[in-house]
């Protein structure tokens, strides 16, 4: 099969804008991924190619971008998904949308992390530990209550899929709201009020118009839209 | 020194994995400490880490840390150290909690505490029977303990650097003055001069071609030891993880056999019966992979191709539990519950669902038992006297204790992360209050701005990547799950060449932003010198043992052999050195004979 792509190229040391280059690749096979052929062309045609990534199989979460017009992960999109007949594969790749393009694929994600940050994502408990000296306990139900959102490798392809972060960055995004979600509905941790206090007022979850382009991104299959909406539900109801 | 920019810290913690997050929580709270990683520190490879931790928990069953440790000396085919497996198998019970104490979000029995499953080579020491030792977080346990452990360093304000490329360790004599890197984002380099160092900067499985490891994973800090004068212990031990995804590498946890699962050959037979009549399936890692290259050399592969079938599908799986006697059954729901994340791989990747169909697997090069050598308190060691070069730590993967000797059983990377993550980095905030900073050397970064500087105006006309290509061709054929002389020796010889050819590498990008093509090239200088290492410490030993099987010496030869493997770079290539297992554990007097090791 035939590969053609379409990059979205930015050098900020060459002075020159953004540009659109053009690769045709060969002997492409459907079980390559999105970044197999970024590599091919990064170490076959174009050493200068830049672009994020780790483990090229999903769970590190670098390498989110947006081919043919979704957000993705390169990794864990394969050419038969993308694929236009069985000779050919056109495929579009450009930068996350709503960071600042630093060069080519790769955006500022400080951002992105400064959002993570303001929900305060982690564990709060102070009270005394198990006299035992032995984990605290819990049943599986409450285990199982905040599993999904567990899940979250901080990839931002939701944030970055979210008309109303592209409409105001300064939107707390999908990916910070499924962080304290994970801790909200944690029956071990006492944070929640501070976290919903956080996400509760007008750069949080009331942002959320309900698009579900957060849930259709997430590599990681999270629910996101109806984690977003169980905080509402507890901002509106008082009842974790 | 032009245009290169200096901070002072008491320490630095070089790579933000488990073991460098560990580290640094601890570290911190006694020193000013910086955590740099040429990664978002989310994106280290601990997160990939699916069946689970290690700890003898017992909450299902009886369990010991005594067994645990036995378990992994014999794991290890002896060549690991008493003493470092016992304060590894000790502290994991109170480390694993202290993580659930963190948040860690394991999954639960019934009852309410964590959950275990069985493992390869984890057993019941008297019945000889597999045990439930590894807790986890379905098969996503290392994702939890990297996000748990960032979170709880958030919570502590503690400093990263993300997106700094360590490239060279300052060292003067037998002090080390801090780090050089460079800050990809501008291409600009730093000086981190500090009292203190710890490497935690993972493995170097992209040496080979098959591979669980990620991209990033190509050895830097051990490559920058050696090349500052620091031997490499017991190199030749690399594992191969026998089940990874045909012909991609990605892993499937062996936890997939703990639920349950089996490894089928083109004639339907469960052949680790053959290989391991005791604990089957759940045999060490290097015993399987050797039984699955030698059903494919004896044409028993699927479709006489180079793999088998790791089988989980519930008919399959409740035939084998019954015929083991065990009442045990599984069902559809409980893979899913229990092996999400593997089904999500091979559903994305091969298109097959594991819940109906086996699944196609073959060894793949996984993680290096030997490295930077250390003493139990993470402080590397510079001979086989055992002299420390104060300030110079070293953690997980990256370094070598050394608890797993000749083959690292199952769980224990993430027990050996998390403990000696913590000893290492407690011990390094302490050394920081009793020491002084000492002054950095003129003209500390030169060296290696240099050696930038060859790689990036270079203008030999060859691909860095051909060079990768070949490095990793040569290693899977001659340096994997068995080796003999020869095959040892033509990887030396294609090595030597590699070495000569990277030197006439040619880059396309002269710029300073974001160059991944420059930080690639540099990354590849070091899995070839690693490569070369592992191939150079494999030749010389003349026996099979662990992961190190040779068919020119198919036994192991306590005699000879019960030795570590030193390996240092000399004027003229490499030197070996070597120096006793340490078998007996003098403080509590307990003594390990080195026995036939069957399963």
């Amino acid at each position: 099969m035939q590969a053609q792509l379409r990059i979205r190229r930015f050098n900020p040391e060459n002075g020159a804008k953004p540009w659109w280059g053009d690769y045709v690749l060969d002997d492409v096979k459907d079980t390559d991924s999105v970044l197999d052929l970024l590599h091919r062309i990064k170490w076959e045609v174009d050493g200068s190619l830049a672009l994020r990534r780790s483990c090229a199989h999903g769970v590190c979460g670098s390498d989110a971008m947006r081919i043919n017009g979704v957000n993705a992960l390169a990794c864990k999109m394969l050419v038969q998904r993308l694929k236009n007949d069985e000779h050919t594969v056109k495929i579009q790749i450009e930068p996350i949308l709503g960071l600042s393009v630093l060069k080519d694929l790769i955006v500022d994600m400080e951002p992105f992390f400064e959002h993570y940050r303001s929900v305060q994502p982690y564990y709060i408990n102070d009270t005394p530990t198990p006299e035992d000296g032995r984990e605290r306990r819990q049943s599986q139900a409450d285990r199982a209550r905040f599993d999904d959102t567990t899940k979250c490798i901080l990839c931002a392809a939701c944030t970055t899929s979210c008309p109303s972060f592209w409409a105001n960055d300064k939107y707390v995004g999908p990916a910070a709201i499924v962080q304290a979600h994970r801790f909200i509905f944690d029956s071990r941790d006492q944070g929640a009020e501070q976290r919903l206090e956080s996400v509760g007022d007008s750069f949080g979850v009331w942002r959320c118009r309900t698009v579900f382009n957060c849930t259709s991104a997430c590599p990681r299959d999270i629910e996101v839209t109806k984690a977003i909406a169980e905080i509402k539900t507890v901002l509106t109801t008082g009842n974790i | 020194m032009a245009d290169v920019k200096i901070h002072t810290y008491d320490a630095v913690i070089v790579g933000a994995g488990g073991a460098g997050l560990m580290a640094a929580l601890y570290a911190s709270r006694k020193a000013n400490v910086a955590v740099i990683s040429k990664l978002y520190p989310t994106r280290s490879h601990t997160g990939a880490a699916q069946g689970g931790i290690g700890a003898a928990l017992g909450n299902m069953e009886e369990d010991h840390w005594k067994w645990h440790a036995y378990d992994t000396m014999k794991g290890s085919d002896y060549l690991a150290d008493a003493d470092a497996i016992h304060t590894l198998c000790k502290e994991a019970v109170q480390t694993v909690i202290e993580l659930e104490y963190m948040g860690l979000p394991f999954d639960r029995f019934p009852d309410g505490t964590i959950s275990q499953r069985r493992f390869g080579g984890h057993t019941n020491n008297e019945t000889g029977k597999p045990v439930m030792r590894a807790c986890h977080a379905a098969d996503r346990t290392g994702h939890m303990i990297l996000q748990t452990l960032y979170q709880q360093c958030i919570k502590n304000n503690v400093n990263f650097l993300d997106e700094f490329h360590v490239v060279d360790l300052i060292r003067v004599e037998d002090t080390v003055r801090g780090v050089v890197a460079i800050e990809i984002a501008t291409g600009q380099f730093h000086i981190f001069h500090s009292k203190a160092v710890l490497f935690a900067t993972g493995g170097w499985g992209r040496c080979w071609e098959v591979t669980s490891n990620a991209h990033s994973l190509t050895g830097d800090g051990t490559a920058i030891c050696l090349r500052r004068g620091i031997p490499l212990q017991d190199m030749e031990f690399f594992q191969f993880h026998p089940t990874g995804i045909f012909k991609l590498g990605i892993l499937i946890t062996e936890g997939v056999r703990g639920e349950g699962g089996v490894l089928i050959n083109n004639d339907g037979e469960r052949f680790m019966e053959r290989y391991a009549p005791n604990i089957k399936d759940l045999a060490s890692r290097d015993v399987v992979s050797r039984a699955i290259y030698l059903e494919v050399q004896a044409g028993r592969g699927i479709n006489g191709q180079n793999y088998v079938h790791l089988d989980i599908t519930p008919d399959v799986v409740n035939h084998y539990l019954e015929q083991d006697g065990e009442e045990r059954r599984i069902n559809r729901d409980y893979i899913e519950a229990k092996l999400p994340d593997i089904a999500d791989f091979t559903r994305t990747y091969l298109g097959v669902d594991p819940v109906t169909e086996p699944m196609p697997v073959q060894p793949t090069a996984h993680y290096g038992m030997g490295g930077i050598t250390t003493d139990l308190d993470g402080r590397v060691l510079l001979d086989a006297q055992k002299t420390v070069l104060p300030g110079l730590y070293a953690a997980g993967e990256v370094a070598c204790v050394s608890v797993h000797g000749g083959n690292r059983l199952g769980t224990n990377s993430l027990t050996d992360l998390v403990v000696y993550g913590k000893l290492s980095g407690n011990h390094m905030a302490d050394y920081c209050q009793t020491t002084e900073l000492l002054p950095l050397p003129q003209n500390a970064a030169d060296e290696i701005i240099g050696d930038f500087d060859r790689i990036r105006n270079s203008q030999g006309g060859v691909r860095p990547h051909e060079v990768r290509m070949k490095m990793q061709t040569t290693m899977t054929k001659n340096v994997s799950v068995f080796r003999t002389e020869d095959t040892m020796n033509e990887a030396i010889s294609d090595l030597s060449k590699l070495r000569s050819e990277y030197q006439k590498i040619q880059i396309e990008d002269k710029g300073y932003q974001f160059n991944t093509d420059l930080l690639e090239t540099w990354e590849l200088g070091c899995l070839l010198e690693l490569a070369e290492v592992t191939a150079v410490s494999a030749l010389a030993r003349k026996e099979s043992r662990g992961a190190h099987a040779r068919d020119d010496f198919p036994e192991r030869d306590d005699e000879q052999w019960l030795q570590h493997t030193l390996c240092s770079k000399s004027d003229d290539g490499y030197e070996l050195d070597y120096k006793p297992v340490v078998l007996k554990d003098e403080e509590l007097n307990i003594e390990y004979i080195p026995k036939p090791r069957v399963y």
